[in-house]
């Protein structure tokens, strides 16, 4: 839940709109929020909340903690059958996961270079797979990753 | 509901008259303006709703909690008695008194009249740019029960369990309402919102409840979506939903989303429709004490509010003139509140509403 700082804040800014307005505030201004922590269920709905606000569950990141040190990390779309093995897939939300995965390990360069080859791939808009408006193949954005990265 | 029966009886009884008399007989709303800016904003609409001869007077009651027969808390009996009897009522924000033990003042009311039904018009407004357009959909929250029931106890130390309560009785009833709202507003389609993949019996039962209604409404379209989908689609694309029933605490947070995707709670129209024909229309933001009777509060919610509950009441035209008159007053852009942009006083907006509403 909110801190009182951004209570503060929101309340200075527009008081009137002030009274338990957590979730109107994300979908209006998701900048002002860190890091949120929550119960269960409020988790299973804030986080798809938020990878909406992202752009959805094709390009978002996911990690589970578990005791032990054990850590598995994952992209939460789906199975997609009808275009499996069709070489049209975006990898982005598994390869973020992964990229998670190293910070996690410590391996902190490795995963600034994959995640930044990633995005200025994205950012580039010359080798994008079909859902994120593009023509390319899996294998082609694949590629173009791979290229940014070896120059990195 | 009340004016229903009046309505039927007037035009059976004579039918020549019923137009005339429809028009110019005044119905009479209890109004609640509650504290902080509700006074100011509620002046505010009875100024409008007067400018626009609107077929209303108000009849001001105050609702805070006393202490009744037996030490229970209840609202005051002149209030009750006039909600009782008017069974239309506006109310503004309200604040809980900091006195212990004290109950929500929001929760005395949904009791004390079995306010069931929460539903949450979420229409774009022109002129009040947000990052979504076109927003047009209406939330309709099972208010009695679910995830609120209150039913929470210690297992052991450390441990604590609450209770989802999830009634036939109460699915039922909201799921038909949702269809009956659709019917009544030509709304084209009804879902369901969920999680029964998770909640095979609470929620199962809710979603049963409603796949039976659609049986029984089977002109208006029904669909199920599970609620953390409905929030992702939500977020990227609102336009693809019209009316979204579902239990408590999802209509909790989904209410507030899709305040937010319009502007706020500062421009959100709220209605809770209760048993026995009684509906009380609110607007849902704060007291804002910050800036109460200093002449800056924006009254559009709650006159957004006042607009669904003139429509509740069939009275179409003087909704559509003042619903009409507030938005071509925001999006004129020349006689804002500070909420919205603006540097106009609370009146100066009011008074803009005021003159259009006198045009149109």
């Amino acid at each position: 839940m909110a801190s009182n700082a951004w209570r503060s804040a929101v309340s200075t800014r527009n008081p009137q709109l002030f009274h338990n307005c957590f979730i109107t505030c994300m979908v209006q201004d998701p900048t002002q929020f860190d890091i949120l922590v929550m119960p269960n269920l409020y988790g299973d709905i804030l986080s798809d909340l938020c990878a909406g606000l992202i752009g959805g569950l094709g390009v978002t990141p996911s990690g589970n903690i578990g005791t032990n040190g054990v850590a598995i990390f994952e992209s939460v779309h789906g199975t997609a059958p009808d275009i499996a093995g069709k070489d049209m897939a975006n990898p982005t939300a598994l390869l973020l996961s992964a990229v998670m995965m190293l910070r996690h390990m410590g391996l902190h360069d490795h995963a600034k270079r994959i995640e930044t080859a990633c995005f200025d791939t994205i950012r580039d808009k010359k080798v994008l797979t079909g859902d994120l408006g593009g023509k390319s193949k899996c294998s082609e954005f694949t590629e173009a990753i791979c290229q940014r990265v070896r120059d990195l | 509901m009340a004016s229903n029966a009046w309505r039927s009886a007037v035009s059976t009884r004579n039918p020549q008259l019923f137009h005339n008399c429809f028009i110019t007989c005044m119905q009479t709303v209890t109004l609640i303006p509650g504290d902080g800016i509700g006074p100011e904003i509620s002046t505010a609409v009875m100024k409008i709703f007067e400018a626009a001869q609107a077929p209303i007077q108000w009849e001001e009651r105050n609702v805070t909690a006393i202490k009744g027969p037996g030490g229970k808390w209840v609202i005051p009996p002149d209030a009750k008695e006039s909600m009782d009897r008017n069974k239309m009522g506006l109310k503004g924000p309200l604040k809980t008194p900091i006195a212990a033990g004290h109950p929500s003042m929001n929760l005395l009311l949904r009791k004390t009249f079995d306010l069931y039904s929460n539903v949450r018009p979420c229409v774009s407004i022109e002129g009040y740019k947000t990052p979504y357009t076109d927003v047009n959909l209406v939330t309709i929250r099972e208010n009695t029960e679910g995830e609120y029931s209150g039913i929470e106890h210690v297992i052991v130390d450390g441990v604590v369990q609450s209770i989802k309560l999830i009634t036939e009785q109460a699915s039922q009833r909201i799921a038909e309402y949702a269809f009956e709202y659709a019917r009544n507003n030509k709304r084209t389609s009804v879902t369901a919102v969920h999680k029964a993949n998770i909640m095979r019996m609470s929620d199962g039962l809710f979603l049963r409840k409603c796949r039976e209604a659609a049986e029984r409404n089977k002109d208006i379209k029904f669909t199920e979506m599970y609620l953390d989908t409905v929030c992702l689609n939500m977020v990227q694309d609102p336009t693809q939903f019209d009316i979204l029933v579902m239990p408590n605490l999802y209509g909790d947070i989904l209410s507030d989303l899709c305040a937010g995707l319009i502007g706020g709670l500062g421009v959100t129209p709220s209605g809770n429709i209760g048993t026995n024909g009684v509906a009380i229309f609110e607007s849902v933001h704060g007291t804002a004490p910050d800036i109460a009777g200093k002449d800056m509060a924006n009254p559009t919610a709650l006159l957004l509010s006042a607009v669904m509950m003139l429509r509740h009441m069939g009275l179409h035209d003087h909704a559509k003139r003042i619903e009409t008159a507030c938005f071509d007053t925001i999006r004129d852009k020349k006689v804002l509140t500070g909420d919205l942009g603006g540097k106009s006083k609370c009146s100066e907006f009011t008074e803009a509403i005021c003159q259009r509403v006198r045009d149109l």
